[in-house]
């Protein structure tokens, strides 16, 4: 069966049960007890498992059967689920996790079969077991549950048996004369019950393979369930069959064992005469109609591990659902929204320059239609962007398992709080922060939170707080990752620094604290006095910084020695269309995005003072750089040197600088366009945006600037 | 970027755009041309490499332009009305523009008419870097431009290092 074309659903859907059994783990070592949890945990192994066998991963398969056999047994109330245990799970997870991996990479499992995760597993279950519970899970015998539940269930579970027997065959008249008949040529009848492993994905399949290898040697007067059931897979994990053949017992027998995944089979000869006919029992078909489905809720009631498919669907279906898990969302390629938004962005171009033929044609009667349309287009606009928002949760899920991990691998106590995890940002814009926060976290946990002994001396709560807030301020999101520990030792970075060759010794005696602490973002640089395995390769802090510049987003630290640091960064909300002032330096156009500026200030070419050879205003108390753009952007200034000049004020983090421009055209919506290769080079400039006239304008990137 | 590269089966005819670079003609498989367009305002972008006179906007999309003069250690260029920006399209989907002098006309030639250079021939910066193969047709002889060569970044390291 080709399953290629579902590998992406699947995956996805591999990965958000994962999350969910991580996120129910962690809750159930905090409250062993929750029944919710336990349930929740339950299905997701349950269709995890289910989905891995559709796609023919058979060792995640069995691994993940091991998980719902433990669940199964916790949530029958066999056994409970201890601390250590816990950490079995989490091992079991990250080897799915693993399998999931390489599914991705190579769309093969690999082939780790975890056995001594398995082990651990069937020792949970043995643990604390009831005797039935023992038996190791992946050799779980069908024929045996079926066994052990049936007795358990009371009422219709003895048709449930008959389902399973040959001996229970029903016989049409004209079957029962055939096989008479038959039987009078001195041809051998024989019954044969097939027991196929409940492991088994492709029932139907192996169905047929004994037909098959029977038909070869005799004929099939009669099955129960009939073929086309069995084609079906509506039958559970046995069928039985009547055959006419002139081989011996043993042929049969070998025929039936010699498909893969059939369990066993029972074979014995079958006397059409002695059989039930259909009309002389006339109560039996009622009471095989009513097995199949009886035997559902009979091995639910005797709370005994469930494995079939079917029977866990069931009961899946029975519990209340503890929160809605199904959202009514449609998975669309991102790639689609993209071409959504390309479109979105060609349509504001096209009305930009609609708003300038009319400018410039002077014909007043159309600015109506034209704002009407600028209406449409910003709304448009709008929801497009609102697609391409998920929230930052699905990056934020997988930190408390790591915090967690990292209280054993440290040996340090510390918890994560968490708020605005519901916060919404650009698709790419979530896909590529998680990286950066993690490092973050990392650090925090690694470099911030002191030791237990230090933080007893210092008064601090045992616990060490690692927090992460991340909410929405203006057009751009926040996410502030900090701690409650030592804090950024300014002098020790400075120190290292130098040692590091990183800055020389006369650089660092006129730094101050903060640009101290700046240094932390230079390549190549790490306090950790050794090096572990969290923290402390000396990549982490400067990937941090690249990658949310890269996202055109900032970083900044605050720090106190001794009470704690935290990392602010600050990214925009979209990516593609953004709010510019347009303002024109020699004789080009270029475009500032708006999020980056201050304000604006005429400032006469007197208030020009200079601080160590470099022009400064005073603007308003502050002191801030002048930089001239003309010089930056290697262009000459239109303006004479003593008339007023436009200085924007433009913002990076809490540091200011005011850039002088020639002249202000305004303030348009602009869609940003990468510069093509070879251009790209600039660092000045992060794209580039078509204005009305089909001119091309850069776009200033101001950070860079500084 | 071997897209480029010329690897016509012999026997094949070949369409080529003759165009003029100073005094000499060059041949541009026709394959790899998206567009030709008329001179246009090129956008400056500051502190790239000199030969990349800036950008363009094609039908919405951000092209950037290069001088293949400067690239080939010629003269500025020198704009007049013949001049045009052949707009080339590699494999990958990028799109860039180089300003040549004048567009002469299309060329068909059998790909047994096309010399081929051997690539160890090309040392140093001699304007036969940029020359792939010559072809031989009526009224003459036509240097075949070696597309990968001319829009090649050159001297990365080293602008970079300047610009910095």
């Amino acid at each position: 069966m080709d399953v290629s074309q579902y590998l992406s659903v699947f995956l996805d859907e591999a990965k958000e049960h994962l999350q969910s059994l991580n996120d129910n783990i962690m809750t159930l070592e905090q409250d062993p007890e929750n029944e919710d949890c336990i349930n929740e945990i339950f299905r997701s192994a349950h269709s995890m498992k289910g989905m891995a066998g559709t796609m023919g991963y058979t060792r995640m398969q069995n691994l993940t059967h091991d998980m719902e056999d433990v669940f199964s047994d916790v949530r029958a109330g066999k056994i409970k689920i201890k601390s250590a245990d816990i950490d079995v799970l989490l091992q079991c997870l990250d080897a799915i996790q693993g399998y999931v991996d390489n599914i991705t990479e190579n769309q093969d499992e690999g082939t780790d079969e975890h056995q001594n995760i398995i082990k651990s597993l069937a020792d949970i279950r043995n643990g604390g077991a009831a005797p039935s519970g023992g038996d190791a899970p992946a050799a779980a015998a069908p024929a045996q549950s079926a066994a052990a539940s049936a007795p358990a269930a009371d009422g219709p579970a003895p048709g449930a048996d008959g389902s399973s027997d040959y001996r229970a065959i029903r016989l049409d008249p004209s079957v029962k004369s055939t096989l008479e008949e038959a039987k009078s040529q001195g041809k051998k009848i024989w019954g044969v019950t097939v027991h196929i492993q409940e492991s088994c994905i492709l029932k139907a399949a192996r169905g047929f393979l004994v037909f098959k290898g029977l038909e070869d040697i005799g004929e099939i007067a009669v099955s129960d369930p009939n073929t086309q059931d069995i084609e079906d897979e509506k039958f559970e994990f046995s069928f039985s069959l009547i055959l006419i053949t002139d081989e011996g017992k043993e042929k049969v027998e070998e025929i039936v064992k010699a498909v893969s995944e059939v369990e066993g089979c029972e074979c014995g000869e079958f006397d059409p005469s002695g059989a039930k006919s259909a009309e002389e029992k006339e109560e039996a078909p009622a009471a095989n109609a009513a097995a199949p489905a009886a035997a559902v809720p009979a091995t639910t009631e005797a709370n005994k591990p469930a494995p079939a498919a079917a029977q866990g669907q069931a009961a899946g279906g029975k519990k209340p659902a503890g929160k809605p898990v199904v959202n009514r969302t449609v998975r669309v390629d991102i790639e689609k929204l993209d071409v959504l938004m390309n479109l979105v962005s060609e349509l504001i171009i096209a009305k930009n320059s609609l708003i300038s033929a009319a400018n410039t044609s002077g014909v007043s009667n159309v600015t109506e239609q034209i704002e009407y349309l600028e209406s449409v287009t910003t709304n448009l606009h709008e929801s497009v962007m609102k697609v391409r928002m998920v929230p930052i949760e699905s990056v934020l899920q997988k930190f408390p398992r790591m915090i967690r991990d990292l209280n054993k691998t440290l040996g340090k106590k510390m918890e994560l709080t968490m708020t605005g995890e519901d916060t919404e940002m650009d698709r790419t814009v979530v896909d590529e922060i998680g990286d950066p926060l993690m490092h973050l976290i990392r650090n925090s946990a690694d470099h911030g939170i002191e030791n237990a002994e230090l933080r007893a001396q210092r008064g601090k709560p045992e616990v060490g707080q690692i927090f992460l807030h991340a909410f929405q301020d203006g057009n751009s999101v926040v996410i502030e990752v900090g701690d409650d520990g030592n804090g950024i030792d300014a002098e020790a970075v400075k120190n290292k620094a130098i040692e590091k060759g990183v800055v020389s010794p006369d650089q660092a005696a006129m730094l101050t604290e903060k640009q101290c602490v700046e240094l932390l973002f230079h390549p190549g640089f790490s306090t950790a006095k050794q090096v572990s395995e969290i923290s402390g390769r000396g990549v982490g802090l400067d990937v941090v910084k690249s990658k949310v510049e890269s996202l055109s987003g900032e970083v900044t630290v605050k720090t106190k020695l001794g009470e704690g640091s935290t990392w602010v960064i600050r990214l925009p909300l979209t990516l593609a269309i953004i709010q510019a002032l347009m303002v024109i330096i020699g004789q080009e156009k270029y475009a500032i995005p708006l999020d980056s500026i201050q304000s604006i200030e005429d400032v006469s070419p007197a208030d020009i003072k200079f601080v160590e050879n470099k022009e400064v205003i005073n603007l308003r108390g502050s002191v801030l750089p002048l930089i001239r753009l003309n010089d930056v952007l290697d262009t000459d200034s239109t303006k004479s040197p003593d008339e007023d000049m436009v200085v924007v004020i433009a913002r990076k983090g809490d540091q200011l600088a005011g850039l002088v421009i020639d002249e202000l055209m305004g303030q348009q919506e602009i869609v940003i366009k990468p510069l093509g290769k070879y251009t790209n080079k600039c660092k000045l400039i992060s794209g580039a945006t078509i204005l009305g006239d089909g001119e091309i304008a850069l776009i200033l990137d101001t950070n860079s600037i500084f | 970027m071997n897209e480029l590269r010329d690897n016509a089966d012999v026997g094949e005819l070949i369409q080529y755009i003759v165009i003029k670079i100073d005094d000499e003609q060059y041949g541009i498989n026709i394959k790899f041309i998206d567009n030709i367009v008329r001179m246009q305002q090129i956008t400056r972008v500051p502190k790239v490499d000199d030969y990349l006179k800036g950008v363009i906007n094609i039908r919405g999309e951000i092209v950037p332009v290069m001088s293949v003069r400067m690239k080939m250690g010629l003269s500025e260029d020198v704009i007049t009305n013949k001049s045009r920006i052949i707009i080339l399209k590699t494999e990958s989907g990028d799109l860039v523009g180089i300003i040549v002098d004048q567009v002469n006309q299309v060329l068909t030639l059998d790909a047994n008419n096309v010399e081929k250079m051997r690539y160890d021939d090309k040392k140093g910066k001699t304007n036969a870097t940029f020359v792939s193969g010559v072809g031989h047709y009526d009224g003459g002889l036509v240097s075949i431009l070696d597309l990968e060569a001319v829009v090649a970044e050159k001297d990365v390291k080293e602008k970079a290092s300047n610009a910095s």
